[in-house]
């Protein structure tokens, strides 16, 4: 997050996210999760461990699945950011993921979900046809300690028969 | 009632907002002015502290102010004792408490020293390492055996042999049960659980409104009423001037039902003191020592039974870890020894434990909350006593189920909820059935692993059972209004973490009240909404809120039929409630929405009758008169490389009865989390820690959440006893699946190696790749 100038290597920086331009000043250190968390307040990246293990902070970059506590605002300086929070791209409705995994019950108290979410956006668009042995290996970078993950496996071999349309 | 949504696999209510990333978490809450705290944090586990200068952090830019116990002042004190002891004779209870900011001694690795508030979570992190601390270290008491001897470190220079509590209990006489017994047979047994690790760490925000002499409070807990309270009578408020709210929490499963913890003390004092909003963010570091543990036991026990392989009696000596402090009372170690007895008739039984004080971060319930030691002792007693009879795993259980026209079958000692440990009803042997028919336990035995042996596989077959007390008392309650505009608002004073009581409760109120389940809006863990309650543990919230919920139903029920048969000018019976409004019988046409009765219920102008109360709004309570008791098996086919020990799950089934069911979708992703987090018990998950009291793998990169690649795919299968103990008829679930993971894995495990013929038992708990090849290759 932003704080005193002094001392402070500050960047500048434009990006987007969610499709929206932004122009901010960031301090060297600030992590990405932390910038879009309380900077930007898009506060459904959520942060789970900060050492890259759990992938609840996953976010798209330029379309690739990324743990955005693991990065600096400052590198995201000239690229496009995703978040769950533009994912279906109008509030209105739900994304083809999100609605399956709403019908199969994916989540129970929902912190990991936009991580898993993003992450499986971007697994779809690479493997449209996943058997569940590849659902569960791309699944395994995120941890959730709720569902046992069925459910979530479920919801992902539905989510992607309707992509494929 | 036009449908039914109770006992149907609704989709959930809260889902949308959690999908899109609208849901507020308490890290979300962002208040102007707000300042970041960082704590301080014992990295020793035990020392006398000799200094802690903090002037250098004071004088850092950006630092708002730095606190230690002694500017606490009066405010400093020990916490309060969550649950004393059960009235058990003769009971040895040592309570000593943890505080808020060490003072003289830091007795585990975390405990917090000092508090530091800035502008940036980063600068009070910054400020951390210009606190310069002077610690004397003292020896650590981490082994439990260690412990008890007089020349061992004391926790507490005042609890000699580092004794917490010492408790018997007894049933019938097990000298003379032994005295008569065909085999007696006596193990020692490890189990230690883990971490709870929700994905969501602890976090608070608080809030001191200065004009309107309020503070609010956001906290990660379970159980927001109780904090409510205890914060008002710290702080020297009344409860109405203080609001806690917990609102969507990542997970919980126990540990964030603790309080209070230091943070939960010191927070909302730095808020009032600084008169700015305060946030706190536990990372995930801070999480492995400042959040609240399971860890283990080690039971001596023994079995005494007949030839045909009846329990005649049961003994077990057992070490519990407590941790440095032990705020959560006996809760852990009674559900140990009451759980063991399982659902077998043990017409003997003496149990005694000693909790033990440890230089160790404090123990207080983690799903399943110690039965799972008790459940994995009882059956492992039972795999080893069929190998000795010669009896087959599952008809030694099913020899000693206790039958089903004996309930309600009192166990003569006293459970977590103080009262005689009595199940009240059950019926065990089709939950054993049908689990051994889902796994294919005759076949397996009899063609598949023999042929897959011949192969040079090695599978292997488990099959485990276990009840749990559920549904505990005291009570809960509940709020339920028609809203002018039709939807039904419902209020209830527990917490929520992923449980899915914005659609479970919806579900029982939409059956009452005629409406759609979406057009229910439940509140949760809001003390400015429903202030009484005691909170979400001991898989109680849809047991004891939902009973609640549907008496406050049911009297809107009557208020809207009353209402309407006025309007009609008819009588009560020959109206109906269905699609949110009232139509009489046989006429159509004639309806009245719920909205309108609403409004017509809250009058501008006029009289009223003597007595009438407005609107259609019931707040009801319900407590049961005794907890629910659960029951289930647990069956597993396994496959283990014999070189590397790793594992296939190659089938997993579960049959569970919990009563009736409110949602078999819920119910289902209870069971799944439970299993996954049980399998993350037995094989993946175990905490090191070091004779310095050091825990050495303090990240989730070292501390193995299982993935989706470990938790396999599980079949699920019910039976329904409804409990006679709650109108709805229903048990909990919550913890269930948890429960009897680690026995399930030992003896599965030890078939697929065919260890007996090695003269291995597997009688510890965790496992892991590592360990199976120390015990396989060490002489036993």
């Amino acid at each position: 997050m932003v704080t005193e100038a002094e001392n402070i290597d500050a960047h500048d920086i434009t990006l987007t996210v969610n499709g929206t331009p932004y122009r901010r000043q960031v301090e060297a250190r600030t992590l990405l999760s932390d910038f879009l968390r309380h900077d930007l307040l898009l506060a459904g990246t959520h942060v789970g461990c900060e050492h890259g293990v759990c992938g609840a902070c996953t976010v798209l970059f330029d379309g690739a699945a990324v743990r955005s506590c693991l990065m600096f605002a400052a590198q995201a300086d000239g690229h496009a950011i995703l978040t769950v929070e533009g994912l279906a791209g109008d509030p209105e409705h739900l994304h083809p993921l999100q609605e399956a995994m709403r019908e199969c019950h994916g989540l129970q108290c929902g912190y990991c979900t936009p991580g898993i979410l993003m992450t499986m956006k971007a697994f779809l668009e690479e493997t449209a046809a996943p058997d569940e042995a590849q659902i569960r290996e791309a699944l395994s970078g995120n941890l959730c300690r709720c569902t046992g993950y069925q459910h979530i496996v479920e919801a992902m071999q539905l989510a992607a028969e309707r992509l494929r349309g | 009632m036009a449908t039914r949504n109770f006992g149907a696999p609704i989709r959930r209510n809260e889902d949308k907002r959690l999908l899109t990333g609208q849901a507020l978490f308490v890290d979300d809450v962002e208040l102007p002015g707000m300042v970041y705290a960082a704590f301080l944090r014992s990295n020793v586990a035990h020392a006398a502290i000799r200094s802690i200068d903090v002037s250098a952090a004071r004088a850092r830019p950006g630092v708002v102010a730095v606190y230690t116990a002694a500017d606490l002042g009066a405010y400093w004190a020990p916490g309060p004792l969550l649950v004393p002891p059960p009235p058990i004779a003769d009971i040895v209870f040592n309570q000593r408490t943890q505080v808020p900011l060490a003072k003289d001694k830091v007795r585990h690795v975390g405990e917090p020293l000092a508090v530091v508030l800035a502008q940036s979570r980063y600068l009070a992190e910054d400020a951390l390492a210009d606190i310069a601390v002077e610690l004397d270290p003292l020896p650590a008491v981490v082994d439990l055996e260690a412990a008890l001897a007089d020349a061992s470190a004391r926790v507490h220079e005042d609890v000699r042999g580092n004794v917490a509590a010492h408790v018997r209990q007894t049933r019938g006489n097990y000298a003379s049960a032994r005295a008569g017994a065909d085999r007696v047979i006596g193990r020692r047994f490890h189990y230690d659980h883990g971490a709870s690790s929700p994905i969501e760490t602890r976090g608070i925000v608080a809030n001191w409104d200065a004009r309107a002499n309020q503070l609010t409070v956001w906290d990660t807990t379970q159980a927001p009423v109780f904090l409510r309270n205890g914060l008002a009578a710290m702080l020297g408020l009344s409860e109405r001037q203080v609001r806690v709210i917990a609102p969507f929490v990542g997970g919980g499963f126990g540990p964030k039902i603790m309080l209070f913890y230091p943070e939960e003390v010191v927070i909302p004092w730095v808020a009032r003191k600084l008169n700015r909003p305060v946030k706190w963010i536990e990372d995930r570091l801070e999480h492995f020592f400042a959040t609240t543990q399971e860890r283990g036991q080690t039971h001596d026990a023994e079995i005494a039974l007949s030839r045909d392989g009846r329990i005649l009696g049961v003994k077990d000596v057992f070490l519990h870890d407590t941790g440095a402090y032990n705020p959560y009372g006996l809760t852990v170690p009674i559900n140990s020894q009451c759980t063991l007895l399982g659902p077998y008739v043990v017409p003997a039984y003496d149990s005694t434990f000693t909790a033990v004080f440890t230089n160790k971060p404090i123990v207080t319930p983690y799903r399943g909350a110690g039965r799972q030691h008790g459940v994995f002792v009882m059956e492992r007693l039972l795999d080893i006593a069929a190998r000795e009879l010669k009896l087959d795993r599952a008809e030694i259980r099913r020899r000693n189920f206790i039958p089903p026209d004996a309930f309600p079958y009192n166990n003569e000692i006293i459970y977590q909820d103080f009262a005689p440990l009595s199940y009240d009803s059950g019926n065990y042997g089709p939950v054993l059935d049908k689990a051994l028919a889902m796994i294919d336990y005759d076949r397996f035995l009899a063609e598949e692993q023999p042929r897959l042996r011949a192969q040079g596989r090695h599978v292997g077959i488990g099959i485990a059972c276990y009840v749990e007390g559920t549904g505990i008392g005291p009570y809960e309650g509940a709020k339920v209004q028609v809203q002018a505009n039709g939807r039904v608002n419902l209020a209830t004073g527990i917490g929520t973490q992923g449980q899915g009581h914005f659609t479970s409760f919806a579900q029982i109120a939409a059956d009452q009240l005629g409406v759609a389940v979406s057009d229910v809006d439940v509140v949760t863990g809001d003390t400015d909404q429903f202030y009484w309650g005691a909170g979400t543990f001991a898989s109680r919230g849809a047991v004891v809120a939902g009973n609640a919920v549907n008496e406050a139903a049911k009297v809107v029920r009557q208020k809207i039929l009353r209402l309407a048969a006025e309007h009609f000018e008819c009588a009560e019976e020959d109206l109906e409630i269905a699609n949110g409004a009232v139509s009489v019988v046989g006429v159509p046409g004639q309806a009245v929405t719920l909205g309108a009765l609403a409004l017509k219920a809250n009058p501008m102008r006029g009289a009223v009758r003597p007595g009438t109360e407005p609107g259609l709004e019931s707040t009801q309570y319900f407590g049961p008169p005794g907890g629910a008791t659960a029951s289930g098996a647990h069956a597993m086919i396994v496959e283990v490389d014999p070189q590397t020990f790793t594992l296939e799950v190659r089938k997993y089934a579960v049959v569970h009865d919990c009563g009736t069911v409110i949602n078999p979708l819920i119910l289902a992703g209870q069971i799944h989390g439970g299993v996954a987090q049980g399998i993350g018990n037995a094989f993946y998950e175990q905490l090191v820690f070091d004779e310095a009291g050091q825990l050495l793998n303090a990240s989730l990169a070292d501390y193995l959440l299982p993935t989706a690649l470990e938790v396999p795919r599980m079949e699920i299968g019910h039976t329904v006893t409804p409990s006679p103990l709650n109108p709805l008829g229903i048990k909990g679930a919550g913890e269930a699946g948890a429960i009897p993971v680690g026995p399930l894995f030992a003896q599965a495990i030890e078939d697929a190696l065919a260890l007996p013929a090695r003269n291995v038992e597997l009688n510890e708990i965790p496992l892991s790749p590592n360990r199976l090849f120390e015990l396989t290759t060490k002489p036993p």
